[in-house]
């Protein structure tokens, strides 16, 4: 069982137009979203821009409203009360924190790298001013920096340490569960190994749970347990990370794996004939694997740890792969 | 040695940013040829020097504030000694390039025949009607469907990959022997990556094209070029071809570079490779010793040049500094 659970989410945004400015129709942002949510794990959240991530990982954290269904948090149904300053609330806005993509703009410039990261510990413990700098120096030495960095600015920091800084911020509420969206697209190859290798040895530190949100399928293969893919506000796929870069089922996956550049560049020729059929592939099939209105079919077991979105009933006969015909029969 | 005459040479150039009085050389020393029908990837981290490169070559850079040295040579000009007249008659004509930020490359209150169609006016004698004609012929070359409707559309019409391929469409139009890539892809997903990148391959070899392609990501290299340079600090310190270089990385970076890239993991202990320290900023770069040397401190300084060249250590690959005979990784017997 996980200590949240995303039940049906649904985000929708509605679009005005005509004469009274009516609402004419929703843009369907998230669509009908199940997770679960467990401690030391991490949760790949995957998809191409627009396909809804950042909402899921907005909307679990309470920065936008969710239109239908349910968050619950260790039993207490919190949907949109993550901004709400009611004592029942403070445990669940507490353990959820949230590392941003651009840490540039996510920390206040006038503010002293000591008091952005104490924030969140003097809204929810009672530390004294000698405790705070205590802890904020052992934050700081987790995510590799001097005690000295303390006294300075946001802007005195490079790229890499300031994303560094914002997983010490997020860390400092003794959260259990990180919300990660992008954290480290904006950074150089070295500089996201860095920060990847201190969200790791955080996350065995404090028993943490990531929801990592990227579009960068490397890089979600080296962090996550689970992932989920997702397309057009809804998961077309979703499982352990084995089972989903070894064995994908939707044409979707197949097609996103398909496009990931290969560190070899003699097997270039290959790659790209093998990702051509795919894309052609996808190009004939996209209608056996999307409903008549584009929209992705609700996710049904195929094996253990690997859910997928697919027809309802048993796929046409001309569906020569058979993997997805015994996932069609169940 | 020159078998094939290169398409463009660049000699020993040197570009200075001013601080106050001072100059500091964001790229500092580099050469490197461009033959026909190749796709060179310059490859290295932010701050490396190399858009200040393509940058450099296309003469975008003002003279007040910037000081570039060596040759930039073209069909036996060196560009960097003509004037802007004469420069706007190689750009676009004769180079062509392609910007990261295609929405920002764009114009958007010019419909999208117009954007293409305005360096056909500038450069050929085309009437309209020839012009209407080339610009179809360039965005069906494109992958752009239905040209007709999307000619008249303005950029804010299109998604980002479309909006890539007319600004792809443009350095082509004038059918340039040369074409500079800065970061074509960055700012797209993975599946329009792909297809811009097939897309380039296909441009190149229909029209032999050379391009120099600008990325910091090395999949992208790995996918498209032919031949690979790669920069730290404002210079090259590792050149070859492809294979190659993915085969048989020498220098202590491009080895460190490699390491770097998030992979699965074999155990629950495996962490990705990190470099040491940070890379010095352009006022406070050593400029004499190997520049990386600072990076790899257990490294005797013994190993390292007084001042780092380029040695070819097998045909076609180049290496600067000595310091790859005795690297190691930190922590690892050699």
């Amino acid at each position: 069982m996980g200590f949240i659970e995303v039940k049906d989410l649904k985000v929708h945004y509605p679009i005005r137009g005509g004469v009274l400015n009516t609402i004419q129709s929703y843009v369907k942002a998230v669509d009908g979203v199940n997770l679960t949510i467990e401690g030391g794990k991490t949760y790949g959240l995957v998809g191409e821009s627009g396909s809804g991530k950042t909402t899921i990982g907005k909307t679990i954290i309470g920065l936008e409203k969710a239109t239908s269904g349910q968050i619950i948090y260790e039993g207490q149904n919190v949907t949109n009360k993550a901004r709400s300053r009611k004592e029942k609330y403070a445990a669940y806005n507490k353990d959820v924190q949230m590392i941003f993509q651009d840490a540039t703009s996510s920390m206040n410039p006038k503010k002293r790298i000591l008091d952005v990261i104490a924030e969140p510990m003097r809204n929810y413990f009672d530390y004294t001013p000698d405790e705070i700098k205590r802890k904020v120096v052992d934050l700081l030495e987790i995510v590799g920096m001097n005690a000295e960095a303390m006294y300075k600015y946001p802007h005195e920091f490079s790229g890499g340490q300031r994303q560094r800084i914002g997983v010490a911020r997020a860390v400092a509420s003794d959260p259990k569960l990180i919300i990660a969206d992008e954290p480290t697209s904006a950074l150089d190859l070295s500089v996201q190994a860095q920060v990847l290798n201190f969200m790791r040895r955080i996350q065995k530190e404090y028993n943490l749970s990531y929801l990592f949100i990227s579009h960068d399928l490397g890089v979600v293969q080296h962090m996550s347990d689970d992932i989920a893919i997702m397309h057009r506000g809804r998961f077309v796929e979703q499982g352990s990370k084995k089972e989903i870069y070894s064995n994908p089922q939707h044409i979707y996956t197949k097609r996103l794996l398909s496009a990931i550049p290969d560190m070899d560049p003699t097997t270039r020729a290959a790659h790209k004939v093998e990702r051509q059929r795919v894309e052609a592939e996808y190009d004939a099939q996209e209608t056996e694997y999307y409903d008549p209105d584009g929209r992705v079919y609700d996710l049904q077991e195929f094996k253990k740890d690997h859910l997928v979105a697919l027809q309802p009933e048993a796929p046409n006969a001309s569906l020569q792969n058979e993997k997805v015909k015994t996932g069609g029969e169940r | 040695m020159a078998v094939e005459r290169s398409l463009l040479e660049v000699n020993n150039l040197e570009t200075g940013f001013r601080f106050g009085d001072v100059y500091h050389n964001a790229v500092d020393g580099v050469s490197l040829t461009l033959k026909k029908n190749e796709i060179l990837a310059i490859v290295g981290e932010s701050g490396c020097g190399k858009s200040t490169l393509a940058t450099s070559i296309m003469g975008l850079h003002d003279h007040k504030n910037t000081q570039i040295k060596g040759e930039v040579l073209y069909k036996d000009l060196n560009l960097l000694d003509l004037n802007e007249k004469l420069y706007n008659r190689i750009r676009g004509n004769d180079i062509g390039m392609i910007f990261q930020d295609p929405l920002g490359s764009l114009n958007p209150l010019m419909t999208i025949f117009n954007q293409i169609s305005e360096s056909l006016e500038y450069h050929s004698d085309l009437n309209e009607q020839q012009r209407k004609g080339r610009v179809l012929e360039l965005l069906n070359q494109v992958g752009i469907p239905r040209p007709e409707q999307i000619m008249k559309a303005y950029p804010h019409e299109l998604s980002g990959g479309m909006r890539q391929r007319v600004v792809i469409a443009i350095a082509l139009a004038n059918k340039p022997p040369i074409i500079i890539a800065d970061e074509p892809t960055t700012a797209l997903d993975v599946t329009i990556q792909a297809q811009i990148l097939d897309l380039m391959n296909d441009i190149q070899d229909e029209t032999g094209s050379g391009i120099i392609l600008i990325t910091h990501d090395l999949g992208v290299v790995a996918e498209t070029a032919d031949r690979v340079a790669v920069m730290y600090a404002g210079q090259i310190v590792e050149e070859a071809p492809v294979e190659e270089l993915f085969a048989n990385p020498k220098h202590p970076y491009t080895r460190s570079l490699l390491n770097s890239i998030p992979h699965e993991l074999e155990s629950d202990d495996d962490e990705l490779h990190v470099i040491h320290g940070t890379v010095p900023s352009l006022q406070k770069l050593p400029r004499k010793g190997c520049r990386f040397a600072p990076r790899i401190p257990w490294i005797p300084e013994s190993a390292h040049e007084e001042n780092p060249v380029l040695h070819e250590v097998s045909p076609n690959h180049k290496v600067r500094c000595t310091c790859w005979k005795h690297f190691h990784f930190e922590g690892e017997e050699k």
